[in-house]
């Protein structure tokens, strides 16, 4: 039988290769001489024949042995195709996004929920999400999350805190289930901060939320953006807020608080956006997310942006790798979340979690995969009344699945990337289950730094990976 | 274990597989092989190296036997596990009753 190096991408290091296998997603520090034996089936060939003398025993051998074992080196003879396997269905619920409201008080230029790149129908639900509504879709979280200790709700929007009487009662709501069941419950929520009072926040940071905020940088940026429905700006307003809220936060040792900022062709530059947000004003961690739109927008990513994004990354990385030889974290979330995924492992069969363990809630109570999709009627898989249709659910789930994307199976990005986000797929090809090939450049680029940097922190820190030892 | 360093968890999962190290690591031979081998395929070793049956050292008829019992040789029979328990019910002594052995159309 035939052996040949199996699909695999490299970073070099210190004093070895860093290897990581594209279908079991191990990563591993080859030395020299395992590298050698790596390139020897570059060129397929019996290994029976190549071990000679080391046949049974014998450092080839163990060599063979451990790579072919890693998924470095696989025979020729039997590919086994990605197996389009499901986890046990129905799969357990693990959290909620509910859509809180669709109302607005900003008029951001790329919103995908009012803008011309939405999926969905938002002048049919409620504006506002019902009391009733809200928790009969806790309900359905407890209902259908056997075997689960720890459920999680985030709310969005719309402006979260346009319905925060509503945030307040589930919250309780869903917290005296959680007593009664003995599970955990936490809870996150996104908002653009302009509503942020003192009680709110005394709210937010007693009840541990985990709080994201959508901000795109300095002033110019941020107003330009990000404006009032008016069209006033809104960073004088909101910076304050938020001083405020992370001052709180520190005092209680709350969880983490995020910025959130959307990428586009007129963003700031992204050393900029982060020194402003993390050094200036404090956020913990600060996340990039090019924004999704179809092409030819004024404000959509080109190639030139893309590069421009990808280099402002590579120096932010620079930072932190600086950051972390020191024993100290970095904010640049993009990254951090990077590393964990590389360190654990991870080996996506689905790009997120969406129709799996989590869901979205429209206001009007309709379940659809995340909360991008929810009152898409073509996306939605049930209601909190009727409970999860399980044959749209599975009928979503298979054609979603990474062995349907044929253009991802020679890629080596695919483990993590596993296709793309599935909204940014509806927009672009107008169908959720194709892969975001023209992300593909821009993700492998992206993957490659993630693999460098971390082979200069497991080269000088290897210690400082012990954080991302537990799952997210 | 110099030369091949698991880093990440699912590395570190695989090494642990094979004791903490890949020394003992056979990845020619299965860990748990498959009763009836079926998900596999290869055309087996029927045949002496001249193409007969004259030189291989079991005759034909235990080749097959141990294709269905003990998985021996990676060749082709019925699953006996769920589908065809009984195949090879009649077949007491391979040597005398192999063409006993009942066929079998998947």
């Amino acid at each position: 039988m035939n052996y040949a190096t199996a699909q695999h991408r490299r970073a070099r290091g210190k004093d070895s290769t860093y290897v990581w296998a594209t279908r079991s997603a191990a990563l591993a520090a080859l030395d020299a001489e395992a590298l050698a034996v790596l390139d020897q089936f570059a060129a397929p060939q019996d290994p029976e024949r190549w071990f000679g003398a080391d046949e049974f025993t014998g450092e080839k051998r163990k060599s063979f042995d451990a790579l072919a074992a890693l998924g470095l080196l696989e025979p020729v003879d039997f590919q086994v195709p990605i197996p389009p396997d499901l986890p046990p269905m129905p799969y357990p619920l693990g959290t909620l996004v509910l859509n809180v409201t669709n109302k607005c008080n900003l008029s951001c230029t790329y919103c995908y929920e009012y803008g011309e790149d939405r999926p969905k129908d938002t002048s049919a639900g409620p504006a506002l999400m019902s009391e009733d509504t809200a928790r009969q879709a806790v309900d359905l979280l407890f209902k259908d999350s056997a075997g689960r200790r720890n459920l999680s709700i985030t709310f969005f929007g719309g402006e979260t805190l346009l319905n925060f009487p509503l945030i307040r009662s589930v919250s309780e709501y869903a917290l005296a289930k959680a007593k009664a069941e003995r599970r955990q419950m936490s809870f996150a929520l996104t908002t653009n901060a302009t509503l942020l009072s003192e009680e709110v926040i005394d709210f937010l940071t007693s009840h541990n939320f985990g709080i994201n905020i959508s901000i795109d940088g300095p002033r110019e940026t941020q107003d330009a953006q990000r404006p009032f429905v008016s069209g006033k700006g809104t960073h004088e307003v909101v910076v304050p807020k938020i001083r405020q809220l992370i001052a709180r936060n520190r005092e209680r040792r709350g969880r983490p608080i995020g910025a959130r900022v959307t990428v586009t062709a007129k963003s700031a530059d992204v050393r900029t956006i982060y020194r402003h947000l993390a050094l200036e004003l404090g956020f913990d961690s600060v996340g990039f997310a090019p924004v999704t739109s179809a092409p030819g927008r004024d404000y959509a990513l080109t190639g030139e942006n893309y590069f421009t994004l990808l280099q402002a990354f590579d120096e932010l990385a620079d930072e932190f790798v600086v950051a972390a030889l020191e024993g100290r974290g970095h904010g640049f979330s993009n990254l951090n979340d990077l590393l964990r995924e590389l360190h654990q492992g991870v080996n996506k069969a689905h790009p997120c979690g969406a129709g799996l363990g989590l869901v979205g809630v429209s206001t009007g109570g309709e379940l659809g995969l995340c909360h991008r999709f929810v009152e898409s009627r073509t996306h939605a898989i049930g209601s909190v009344s009727a409970g999860v249709d399980e044959d749209r659910r599975r009928a979503f789930l298979e054609a979603g699945h990474v062995a349907n994307k044929v253009s991802c199976h020679d890629c080596f990005a695919r483990p993590i990337c596993s296709g793309g986000c599935y909204h940014e797929a509806w927009v672009r090809y107008a169908d959720a289950t194709q892969p975001n090939l023209h992300s593909c450049e821009w993700i492998r680029a992206w993957m490659d730094l993630g693999l460098m940097t971390y082979a200069r922190i497991m080269d000088g820190n290897p210690a400082f990976f012990t954080r991302y030892e537990e799952a997210a | 274990m110099s030369r091949i360093t698991p880093l990440n968890k699912k590395a570190r999962r695989i090494a642990a597989r094979f004791e903490g190290s890949f020394a003992d690591a056979h990845a020619l031979a299965p860990q748990d092989p498959p009763l009836g081998c079926t998900t596999i395929f290869a055309p087996g070793w029927e045949v002496d190296s001249d193409g007969g049956t004259a030189n291989l050292c079991t005759p034909i008829e235990r080749d097959l036997y141990d294709c269905h019992h003990s998985c021996y040789w990676p060749a082709q029979v019925p699953d006996a596990l769920t589908n065809s328990p009984n195949w090879a019910q009649s077949c007491g002594a391979p040597v005398n009753d192999w063409s006993k052995i009942d066929l079998v159309f998947p």
